[in-house]
């Protein structure tokens, strides 16, 4: 118990990074996933080759390369962000290729005849998405969605090697001034990262049961 | 509204041909469509009929030819298009309700989105629409709720409240059990009736003889034969629609 009084302090500033960056993080792959499901369902095909080259890009480069991009390229073009933001921006737009992929096979699932209905009322392109297709693809991707979540949450893990003081980033700390305490060092952490990720599964298994549509 | 000069037509197509790849689907289609009149495609699997439904609203592009709706040629894309669209209904095979949203905002929603009406008049106006078509107590249930009949009918009021100048509709009975079929007909009967600018893709005979003024007959992309319905159904003038017809009409 001496350990987690003299390391409470600690340890809930970085369950806090952890928390701020998945939420900041996740609010970003949202907007921007959704954007570029948007661009690739588009009838422009300039848009769709674009974000066609960005989900392909972030989805199949690491994300440590992300963060080398963004904490140490970006100022290469003078353009300087601190580590935090480097963390969130990293994050956030690798994780929004896996938003946009699981957002497209979402609009793909909602079958062609509601568009076209839409389409046939007067609805423009943007408002069709907006109104009848999106609401709907959002619904069947309540689970996947949910699987980027937590697999991000756990991503963040990455920022501790670039100088933010996360859950991870504990662990050699810690470890090194408490060597007798190893198992409970790690316990904390884990406990830390399940604070966040349970609850998020039963979250998303609720959303999942209260959205489901009538087929 | 103001009156235009009598003698032109509210929809027209004037060489039209597509192609979908190789396939030349619809070729060289000449045909206008007056006001109040109601016309009626039929033609085997395969001929067309759909596909020149679709080029009304541009639901399909086409690839030469022209298409007037009241005067005015379809643009090609983007808001003009839309805004055309919204005065052309549509009445799919398959319904295609909108499944998230319950019947009443089904019908609502255009005019409150395109139409820009208030939500109390567009609400007013759906439930008497749907009221007319005979699913009002129903307003409330989502599309998977209602029988095909019912949802049909609920498409139906849906491409009403645009206030459209033209219908089309492309085998609404086609996806229903023989039992629903009538009570969609009753409603298309009483809309023609009513003076509604209709196309109608349909193998309903009994619905085609009632209400239609014209029979249009459709061949491998091409139209062979217009006719008033009883010249088609007792004298039709090529071998195809004579073809086709006793196929139809023994079994
Ligand atoms: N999207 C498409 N891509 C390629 N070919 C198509 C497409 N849609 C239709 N076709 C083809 O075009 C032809 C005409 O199709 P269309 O659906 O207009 O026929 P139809 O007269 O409505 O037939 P049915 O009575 O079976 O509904 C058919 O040979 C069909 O296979
Ligand atoms: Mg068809």
């Amino acid at each position: 118990m001496q350990f987690f009084t003299d390391n409470f302090p600690l340890l809930r500033d970085a369950f806090l990074t952890t928390l701020g960056l998945s939420l900041l993080a996740g609010l970003l792959a949202l907007v921007l996933g959704t954007v570029l499901a948007a661009m690739r369902v588009s009838p422009i095909p300039p848009l769709r080759g674009l974000a066609t080259f960005y989900v392909e890009t972030f989805r199949n480069t690491p994300l440590t390369v992300v963060f080398f991009f963004i904490i140490f390229g970006l100022p290469q073009i003078d353009f300087v962000v601190s580590f935090f933001v480097g963390a969130v921006v990293s994050v956030g737009m690798y994780t929004a290729a896996f938003v946009a992929e699981a957002l497209r096979s979402g609009i793909n699932a909602v079958g062609p005849g509601q568009a076209e209905a839409a389409r046939a009322i007067g609805l423009t392109f943007g408002q069709s998405l907006r109104e009848i297709v999106l609401p709907q693809a959002f619904r069947t991707v309540v689970p996947p969605l949910g699987n980027v979540w937590i697999a991000m949450v756990k991503n963040t893990s990455i920022a501790a090697g670039f100088a933010t003081t996360e859950l991870a980033a504990t662990l050699p700390r810690l470890a090194n001034a408490n060597a007798g305490d190893i198992l409970l060092i790690l316990l904390a952490v884990v406990v830390g990262y399940m604070l966040i990720t349970v609850p998020s599964a039963y979250g998303i298994h609720r959303i999942e049961r209260r959205v489901a549509i009538l087929r | 509204m103001t009156e235009r000069p009598t003698g032109e037509p509210l929809v027209r197509l004037s060489g039209v041909n597509k192609w979908y790849g190789e396939l030349h689907v619809l070729q060289d289609i000449d045909l206008s469509i007056d006001r109040g009149e109601v016309v009626v495609v039929i033609g085997p699997s395969g001929s067309g009929k759909s596909t020149l439904c679709r080029t009304i609203n541009r639901l399909e592009a086409i690839e030469s030819g022209e298409i007037t709706i009241d005067g005015q040629r379809l643009p090609e894309e983007g808001k003009e298009l839309a805004r055309l669209r919204a005065d052309v209904g549509m009445v799919f095979q398959s319904f295609n309700l909108f499944a998230h949203k319950t019947i009443l905002e089904n019908v609502t929603l255009g005019p409150i989105k395109v139409r820009k009406q208030s939500k109390a008049d567009a609400e007013k106006r759906a439930r008497e629409l749907l009221d007319r078509v005979g699913v009002g107590h129903q307003a409330d249930k989502v599309p998977a709720q209602l029988s095909g009949g019912q949802q049909q009918r609920v498409a139906i009021a849906r491409a009403l409240a645009m206030d459209p100048k033209v219908m089309l509709f492309d085998e609404p009975t086609s996806a229903l059990d023989p039992e629903m079929i009538n009570e969609v007909l009753d409603v298309m009967t009483s809309l023609a009736r009513d003076g509604m600018t209709m196309v109608v893709v349909t193998h309903e005979m009994g619905f085609a003889r009632r209400a239609a003024n014209r029979v249009v007959f459709m061949d491998a992309g091409r139209i062979v034969e217009s006719a008033v319905p009883e010249t088609f159904f007792t004298a039709p003038s090529s071998e195809r629609a004579k073809d086709f017809l006793s196929k139809i009409l023994n079994h």
